[in-house]
């Protein structure tokens, strides 16, 4: 048995995805999750976090299923409420991976008031909304995300509320990483957990991801291989090259927003990443100052001092 | 009221009279922008350092701008058990105040009121009346630029001169309190107070009180505080360092507190923006293996509740404060009543089962948050700690506890788990191990669903059984552990009054009175709400009616809440109930009259057909 503790880990071999692969995954052949997933546990492999300090969240729908499929530590929590869920664990654990998969219902319907505040607050976390533009779990229902004329079991003659634009939405969050990606790419899909994973602050992707059973062919638009195009963002490399004018700075929030405001299926990529300092560190700020002005009391003698001032 | 226990004229000439008491009710009434509470803490924690007991009251209007507002305290060398039915001393501030509280003196009691501003009906003999001109002489001493800022310095003062306080030990709390800030704000209150105690009271009043002396000094030092504070600084020595909140009334001042105080223990409070993510961001850090804290009141608890079931399904540890005002709603924001008993125990959907403790008074909020984090931890189970308005706001002094034995440092089990840890074992309660804890072989999932013995979901129907009677047994298992309550007054009789909560001092105060009048009566309090301690019905069986006093609606039924459940739990037909809903917490006389109203028919007169 390990007698690892959490500051000296115990020397293990490497973690191989097969390490990571937990009970096999429970959605319909096809759907777009599994790719996902397979993307997920790639990245994992080749970042090598300590593994006992993975944690994937979720709230409630068939992508919230996403946690009893990492063999990592887990929790399954009720819909809606899986980023202040991830909050708590975030804040109150600096050493934790925090991870929270969900999907469009989740994220941006009885959710979406999290959204914001996890964004505003900058809680340093990655959550991952897999957008099937249809609610899966409860077997087609519209989605904030469905497009306009969707036959769904609640729009039988086509849904006619406006759709939500996750990107606009996520990036009015305040989020400090927005990126965007599509299940079928699985490069493009590592690409981005790799470099949400390795954000200091809350970073967020959204991942088209077919539901094959309620809503086939939602994404075909921008799958290659259907017919349609997938269009990466070309991000500013700072070359000088006369190129290097017309390609997207992360950093400029207002050109994230123009590209958010682009024609459905729009484009793939890095929307926006900026550095602001987390809650998690500002919190810990807090911490630090109170306690310098304690000058290394105790807990006891803290409290023993605030009773003697209530005699 | 006044017990004139010695009237010692103090000898030569024209000295006024001394008049030895040892309970005295002063109820301080004015707008909620004048400082009465001020004045009401002060007299609280004066009494507190001179090893008497006292009970502070107070209304506020639910409105932001202020309004009619009064303070009562009640300060007593002995026990003191409510804030008192009727004020033996009244201050009026405006002829509002006197106007609404003149029907609260008792004939005899004593009126001061600021004739700047007061007229008071001088032909009421039934009152001693005596004018101070507050207002003017305030901004005279204060030399005429400070307006009536001060006046309750000044009023202080006065009611230091009135009941010859010990001036040391409150100039002492006056600079403990105002110094530190700008010198000027200490040195104006002082001066506000010398001039009202300055103020030859006695001469006007020809006659001044003193409080008896504390017979058996207390061993150890008191303290003073509000039920919230107690509940907040309980939290703290038990270890909790995580929360998350929403402010609502009259919740707010312990997420303020924990706000303030967490940082400086290394701990975390977070405003959340709302009920719902409050209670997951609690519950997410308790996940994360640390005993949390979430609370709110009414409407707020009513959003927490699927969290609450999640927490119960999950067994996860976590502690829920609701602070109980009028319902249901927004309901009587700043008014107390008990009508969330049910909710506590019975909110959220599906078979969940969870602790629920009510404290009695506010030292006992103290312990019951410690107890509560002790049952949380060691039953891996949500605790409800159900406290109310009254108590949130009510000060208290009492003996200080001791902080070395009651201190629990925080913890965080991350020790590695061998390849068949199964958190769910069916054979002992749960225990889980948090994030960070490494595992050989398979990692848990926790989760809202179903699950097996290893937290794999599953709809197997009978593990549902199973792990819901796991779910429940393990409150069984407390119970048993529970202390058998005692019986206050007669052992057995005629009348046992049951009570929980807030209730606790008018109902015990009521026995005393009511045997006093030759009444065979009892009492038993329930702290233990959900499960309920052991032995209630030998207890019950002793005596003839049982009536049990709260503060909630009679229902459908005619049976307030916990009257309902003991009913349910007990099938006794001589259950009833005592019940009020005005939003004033229970006079001595009210509960009572209760007894004597219902007291000669031993059954029920409820029927479920009246018309017929
Ligand atoms: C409070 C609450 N309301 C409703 C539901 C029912 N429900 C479960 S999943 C879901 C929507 C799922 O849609 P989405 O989040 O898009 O996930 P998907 O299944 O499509 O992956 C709903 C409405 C619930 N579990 N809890
Ligand atoms: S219903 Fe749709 S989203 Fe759910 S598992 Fe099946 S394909 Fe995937």
């Amino acid at each position: 048995m390990s007698t690892g503790t959490l500051d000296t880990p115990a020397p293990r071999p490497p973690l191989t995805r097969k390490d990571l692969r937990a009970d096999h995954p429970t959605w319909c052949p096809g759907c777009g999750d599994f790719a996902v997933l397979a993307s997920f546990h790639r990245v994992l492999e080749k970042m090598q976090l300590p593994h006992e300090r993975i944690v994937t969240l979720a709230g409630i729908g068939c992508s919230s299923r996403f946690p009893y499929f990492v063999n990592s530590h887990g929790g399954h929590f009720i819909h809606g409420r899986a980023l202040p869920f991830a909050s708590g664990v975030s804040l109150s654990r600096d050493d934790l991976h925090v991870f929270v998969f969900g999907g469009d219902g989740d994220g941006f319907s009885i959710g979406g008031n999290h959204l914001q505040h996890a964004g505003r607050k900058n809680i340093k976390m990655t959550y991952v909304i897999m957008d099937n533009s249809v609610y899966g779990l409860t077997k087609k229902q519209t989605s904030p995300t469905s497009p306009i004329g969707f036959k769904s079991k609640t729009d039988t003659t086509g849904a006619f509320d406006r759709p939500i634009n996750p990107m606009n939405t996520l990036l009015a969050s305040g989020a400090t990483f927005v990126a965007r990606s599509h299940a079928t790419q699985v490069n493009h899909m590592v690409e981005m957990f790799e470099r949400a994973m390795k954000h200091d602050g809350f970073s967020v992707i959204e991942i088209l991801s077919e539901c094959v059973e309620f809503f086939p062919g939602a994404f075909d638009t921008s799958v290659p291989r259907k017919g349609g195009s997938f269009v990466a963002i070309e991000e500013k490399r700072g070359d000088g090259s006369p190129e290097d004018a017309n390609r997207h700075d992360p950093t400029n929030l207002e050109s994230a927003f123009a590209l958010a405001n682009e024609q459905w299926p729009g484009v793939f990529g890095v929307f926006y990443q900026v550095n602001r300092p987390t809650k998690n560190a500002l919190e810990a700020g807090l911490i630090a100052k109170a306690r310098e002005r304690t000058k290394g009391a105790s807990d006891l003698d803290l409290l023993r001092a605030t009773f003697n001032r209530l005699r | 009221m006044v017990s004139s226990t010695n009237e010692s004229p103090v000898p030569g000439g024209d000295i006024p009279r001394q008049e030895l008491i040892n309970d005295a009710v002063i109820r301080l009434a004015g707008n909620s922008q004048d400082g009465i509470q001020t004045i009401g803490g002060f007299l609280a924690r004066l009494a507190g350092r001179s090893d008497q007991d006292v009970i502070t009251y107070m209304t506020i209007p639910s409105t932001i701008s202020g309004g009619p507002s009064i303070f009562q305290v009640r300060i007593g060398t002995g026990e003191v058990l409510s804030a008192g039915d009727q004020a033996d001393f009244l201050v009026a501030f405006y002829q509002h105040s006197y106007e609404a509280h003149i029907g609260s003196l008792r004939e005899g009691g004593v009126l001061i009121y600021d004739t700047d501003h007061v007229k008071p009906n001088l032909d009421d003999k039934r009152f001693v009346n005596f004018g101070v001109a507050i207002t003017g002489l305030t901004i005279e001493a204060m030399g005429g630029a400070a307006k009536d800022k001060g006046k309750n310095m000044f009023t202080l003062g006065l009611l230091a001169r009135m009941f010859s306080l010990q001036v040391d030990k409150l100039r002492a709390l006056v600079t403990e309190r105002f110094g530190g800030k700008d010198e000027g704000i200490l040195r104006s209150a002082l001066v506000a107070f010398d001039a009202g105690f300055a103020y030859p009271a006695d001469s006007a009043l020809k006659r001044y009180f003193k409080f008896a002396e504390a017979e058996t000094p207390n061993a150890r030092p008191q303290v003073t505080m509000d039920g919230n504070q107690a509940i907040a600084y309980a939290l703290v020595a038990a270890g909790v360092r995580y929360g998350a909140a929403y402010p609502i009334t009259p919740w707010t001042s312990i997420m303020e507190i924990l706000r303030a105080e967490l940082p400086k223990y290394g701990g975390i409070f977070v405003q959340a923006e709302d009920e719902l993510a409050a209670s997951s961001l609690a519950i997410g850090a308790a996940y994360a293996g640390h005993l949390a804290v979430t609370g709110s009141s009414g409407p707020g608890i009513s959003l927490k509740q699927e969290m609450l079931g999640w927490a119960v399904m999950a067994e996860i540890p976590l502690i829920v404060i609701n602070i109980q005002r009028g319902g249901p709603s927004t309901g009587l924001p700043t008014n107390v009543e008990q009508s969330d008993l049910m909710q506590a125990i019975y909110g959220s959907h599906g078979d969940a089962p969870r602790v629920v403790l009510a404290p009695r008074n506010v030292e006992d909020c103290f312990h019951t948050a410690l107890e509560a984090c002790r049952i949380a931890r060691e039953y891996s189970v949500p605790v409800v700690i159900l406290s109310d308005q009254s108590l949130a706001t009510r000060i208290e002094a009492f003996d200080e506890p001791d902080l070395d034995a009651v201190f629990v440092p925080p913890s965080l089990d991350l020790r590695p788990r061998s390849a068949d840890f199964k958190p769910y074992a069916l054979d002992r309660i749960t225990q889980h191990a948090p994030p960070g804890t490494r595992f050989e072989g398979t990692y848990p999932t926790v989760s809202g669903l179903e699950h097996d013995e290893a937290g794999h979901p599953t709809a197997n129907p009978a593990m549902h059984m199973k792990m819901t009677a796991k779910r429940r047994e393990k409150l069984k298992k407390l119970a048993a552990t529970l202390e058998r309550p005692e019986i206050f007054g007669e052992q057995e009789g005629d009348t046992l009054l049951v009570g929980w909560g807030s209730t606790w001092g008018p109902i015990r105060e009521a026995v005393r009175r009511g045997r006093a009048e030759g009444m065979k009566i009892g009492q038993v309090h329930i702290r233990h709400i959900h499960p309920l301690p052991p032995e209630l019905e030998r207890i019950f069986s002793r005596f003839r009616q049982i009536f049990v006093v709260e503060m909630n609606d009679e229902g459908l039924y005619g049976f307030g809440q916990l009257a309902s459940l003991l009913r349910a739990r007990y099938a006794l037909p001589n259950i009833r109930s005592i019940t009020k809903t005005d939003g004033l917490t229970f006079k001595v006389r009210e509960i009572l009259e209760g007894v004597r109203r219902l007291g000669g028919d031993a059954v029920s007169t409820f029927s479920l057909y009246p018309d017929l």
